[in-house]
């Protein structure tokens, strides 16, 4: 049995659900196994496998001019893959892009080539002025995706949530 | 043939699409010819006006979708075909005006020049109608062909390098942007 949480990817996705998210854009990675299976069975959610995570910002960018709430599920170096599309399309254009990006490479990591994005993913962000909050535990998660989701619609921009590794792997 | 008359050839087709374009000369050239609130011009961002017309071809399947693109853009997101391709938008015409060059920043020639075919790579990566044409009357008989089939078309149209004196206009990029999505709010359909 892969020792991906199931019950933390429910509660991620319940939330999601929760906050109107309608699409949901990917790129799977082994942390978001159960995300993209729940979206791939959920008959009113709009799953859209990308080959690279940055297709996923026009996307969501699409989605939003056309009405639907999306949310944006990849690896944090995916989203580093992604940077050049979050700025010119999704800061450029003010659209509330709701990210949900799985923070490999912190402590407790076992593989090695994930240790370099760990590291710098939260300063980028930084560094882009895009707000962002870290799921850790079972009881963060309803409400910072609610609120996330609500800063995203309030002040539209793109937000971040990290799904991190003591919420998504069962050790 | 040049972009404009093939922008102009398919002007009044348009008026009934939600149309999105790549930035630089198509974007100018199709406000010179007159912006419509249904025109969204993805002013950076290059690659992802396929991308964006996706997610609009999929969130609004009752909305008939045309996306403006270039070669220089395509070659940037060519993953991006086979994501078109695996969900196959059937309310989705992607036009390439190919000019195998990267005009608006001093006509460097893009791959297409040297060889590099668009249609047949979308066709390779899956999407089920792709043509190249060379002339306007082949270009518009093309893109009325692609919008009654009912099915995800690439329709490269080779053009000449040539393009407008530039690539500022008044339209503002927020103003477009709200004027847009208030478009496609308005096209919602009725409850």
């Amino acid at each position: 049995m892969s020792p991906v949480s199931t019950a933390g990817s429910r509660l991620i996705y319940d939330a999601l659900k929760a906050s109107d998210v309608r699409l949901m854009s990917a790129l799977p990675e082994t942390w978001l196994v159960h995300l993209v299976r729940m979206a791939e069975e959920d008959p009113d959610m709009i799953l859209v496998r990308l080959a690279k995570e940055e297709e996923g910002v026009g996307i969501s960018a699409g989605a939003h001019l056309a009405g639907v709430r999306s949310a944006m599920l990849m690896q944090n170096h995916g989203f580093l893959a992604a940077i050049n599309g979050i700025v010119s399309c999704g800061q450029l254009y003010r659209i509330p892009l709701l990210m949900l990006i799985s923070q490999r490479g912190s402590f407790g990591e076992t593989d090695p080539w994930q240790t370099e994005g760990g590291g710098v993913t939260e300063y980028v962000l930084e560094a882009l002025r895009i707000p962002f909050d870290r799921l850790e535990a079972p009881e963060h998660v309803g409400k910072r995706i609610a609120k996330a989701q609500t800063l995203a619609l309030s002040a539209s921009r793109p937000v971040a949530l990290l799904l991190c590794r003591d919420l998504m792997w069962a050790d | 043939m040049r972009r404009l008359g093939a922008i102009e050839a398919i002007y009044p087709e348009l008026e009934r699409s939600v149309v999105v374009t790549i930035m630089g000369a198509v974007a100018a050239e199709l406000q010179s010819i007159g912006h419509r609130p249904n025109f969204f011009y993805l002013q950076h961002a290059m690659g992802l006006a396929s991308s964006l017309g996706l997610g609009i071809a999929l969130s609004r399947p009752e909305l008939p979708v045309v996306v403006l693109d270039g070669d220089g853009s395509l070659l940037m997101n060519l993953g991006g075909l086979t994501t078109l391709a695996r969900y196959r938008p059937r309310n989705l015409v992607h036009v390439v005006f190919d000019n195998e060059s990267l005009l608006s920043v001093g006509g460097f020639p893009t791959a297409t020049s040297t060889g590099s075919d668009l249609a047949a790579i979308a066709k390779a990566a899956g999407v089920p109608r792709t043509t190249t044409v060379d002339t306007l009357e082949q270009f518009r008989g093309a893109f009325l062909a692609a919008q009654s089939a009912g099915d995800l078309t690439t329709l490269v149209a080779k053009v000449e390098a040539v393009g407008p004196a530039g690539y500022v206009t008044d339209l503002s990029l927020m103003e477009n942007r709200y004027q847009f999505a208030r478009h496609l709010r308005e096209r919602l359909p009725k409850e």
